[in-house]
């Protein structure tokens, strides 16, 4: 295990929390279900290899246009959402994640079953950048996707958005208009999922339909619901945690689908808002001792969700 | 005297039921007009159908003279018409205060761009607190909306819907669930509105109070308006006592 092995699970960690982030908006902010999040994850990273490859474009101008495709994409699913909710938005958009992979597959268009090889690594003022530039470009992108993130829940839209998730009704009672702000919802966070696919293809130059397939979106499910749903910090290490460790514990990679789940039924079992959500298990078990009861009373009151 | 909100043959089937059938109500300014009736008189489906919740079957709905039949409810909304919900529908896991931001965010999240950014968040806040202060809550400010008892969670709802800063104030039985000693302080506090210059409609069941607080009254049976008036007046119609109690 080379230095090179490190720089390969960082950048594919930084693609993750991009990923997690971005499915946080929809379903942390707007508390709408998509269990097909990596659908948009494999438009951006076509897009952007279809308009290298065959228009030749440059990687910078592939890259907001591979995330506009996401981006329009996901808001015709935001559109679908605004007439299915709860179990059957979660199933109807599984059953998105399926289609878009089996366009991929089947169409000679987007490689068939080969997928798209011969992808360009990214250049940077006409130089080409080596992998561990690669590296820190992920994360300034990372970086700009939190601080998006932050932006966005200290705005009215993240009111808007939380007023969505919590009860619609009284939502529009309030002024805010649920269709719009769903929609722009989606459109974004399939927006940020097509840049992670950007990033991812670029990096590994040779994608094939089964890379964006629906394990995937439980996977990125997964990351979010551990890290800790509806908060920027729990996206962040939910996916550090949840895409680092099967690489140092090897031996589970074959399980990984099954760690994940189990993984899924212990938290929501008995720490909904995640390991690293709000008032979490790990910070009370910490902190517990060191604080006086009546902080204590405090804390009980202001975190977690019932 | 001028009307805020006037309905002309406003009427709303479900298949064969006719909730509302042909209803002219006016609600006019700074008054507080008390809607009653029996269970499934149509109270509530008025409340829905004036809000753009249901699409009305037919007639119109004016609020200040302009005609809002048929309008989204975020517009309606935003055009003046305050409510609360029967069975309250706070922002369970945001704070008060945010609960309340959201409404008074509403000329900002009108767009896309101007929602973005956190602008007038802060200057927002000494708002919240004033329309705290009028329901009698602003001790609960930073408290999850969840863990308010029932009776501040209805104030806060109210709360919520002054921030729209309305022409119009919708209550659906704001007393409903409430102790005695949680009515009385809630009576002062809508007749502080009215006080404020705020013109309410109210839907309720408990005849002490609707009597004491509401200027006017309008029976509905049956999705039809039985007849109106003061309470005296409204007491003493024989076709109310029947609606209630049967002929």
């Amino acid at each position: 295990m080379g230095f090179g092995y490190f720089i390969t699970i960082g950048i594919i960690v930084g693609i993750y929390i991009i990923l997690t982030l971005s499915l946080n908006i929809i379903s942390g902010y707007t508390g709408q279900a998509s269990l097909g999040h990596a659908a948009f994850f494999g438009i951006g990273a076509y897009a952007s290899a279809l308009l290298t490859l065959k228009l030749g474009l440059n990687f910078w101008t592939a890259l907001p246009l591979a995330m506009l495709a996401a981006g329009i994409i996901g808001a015709g699913v935001g559109i679908i959402s605004l007439r299915i909710k709860g179990d059957f938005l979660a199933v109807t958009t599984i059953g998105i994640n399926f289609v878009i992979v089996s366009v991929f597959e089947y169409s000679d268009f987007f490689g068939g079953a080969y997928g798209i090889s011969g992808i360009q690594f990214p250049e940077l003022f006409g130089l080409k950048i080596s992998k561990a530039y690669y590296l820190i470009l992920v994360f300034v992108f990372v970086f700009l996707t939190a601080l998006f993130c932050r932006l966005i829940s200290k705005s009215w839209l993240g009111l808007a958005l939380e007023t969505i998730r919590e009860n619609e009704d009284a939502a529009e009672a309030s002024g805010i208009n649920c269709k719009k702000f769903k929609i722009l919802a989606f459109a974004i966070g399939c927006a940020l999922a097509g840049l992670a696919g950007v990033l991812y293809a670029h990096f590994i130059r040779f994608i094939t339909p089964i890379d964006f397939a629906f394990p995937i979106s439980i996977t990125i499910v997964s990351m979010m619901v551990v890290g800790g749903i509806g908060t920027i910090r729990g996206g962040i290490l939910g996916a550090l945690l949840m895409a680092a460790l099967p690489e140092i514990l090897r031996p589970l990679a074959n399980y990984r689908l099954l760690f994940y789940g189990g993984l899924i039924v212990l938290i929501a079992r008995f720490q909904p808002q995640g390991l690293f959500g709000e008032n979490p298990f790990l910070f009370r078990k910490i902190f517990a001792r060191s604080l006086p009861s009546a902080q204590r009373e405090k804390s009980g009151v202001s975190g977690g969700r019932k | 005297m001028s009307a805020i909100l006037r309905t002309e043959k406003l009427s709303k089937f479900f298949g064969g039921l006719r909730a509302l059938q042909n209803l002219d109500l006016e609600v006019r300014a700074n008054e507080i007009l008390g809607m009653i009736g029996p269970n499934g008189a149509g109270k509530t489906t008025f409340f829905n159908t004036v809000c753009g919740v249901y699409a009305a079957d037919g007639g119109r709905v004016y609020l200040e003279g302009n005609e809002i039949t048929g309008m989204p409810t975020h517009r309606i909304a935003r055009l003046g018409v305050g409510r609360t919900f029967q069975i309250v529908k706070p922002f369970m896991n945001l704070s008060v205060e945010r609960n309340i931001l959201s409404a008074l965010g509403k000329d900002r999240m009108k767009g896309v761009s101007p929602a973005l950014l956190g602008v007038g968040l802060e200057k927002s806040r000494e708002e919240v607190r004033r329309l705290l202060r009028l329901v009698g809550i602003e001790g609960s400010i930073a408290q999850a909306a969840r863990t308010l008892t029932l009776g501040h969670q209805k104030r806060m709802e109210i709360a919520r819907a002054l921030a729209l800063k309305p022409k119009l104030l919708m209550l659906d039985e704001p007393f409903a669930g409430l102790s005695q000693e949680e009515i009385r302080p809630l009576v002062g506090v809508i007749k502080g509105l009215k006080a404020e210059g705020i013109t309410i409609l109210l839907i309720e069941h408990n005849v002490p109070f609707v009597m004491e607080v509401c200027d006017r009254l309008v029976v509905l049976n049956f999705g039809e308006k039985l007849c109106e008036g003061t309470p005296q007046e409204v007491r003493r119609d024989r076709r109310v006592i029947e609606a209630y109690l049967g002929s």
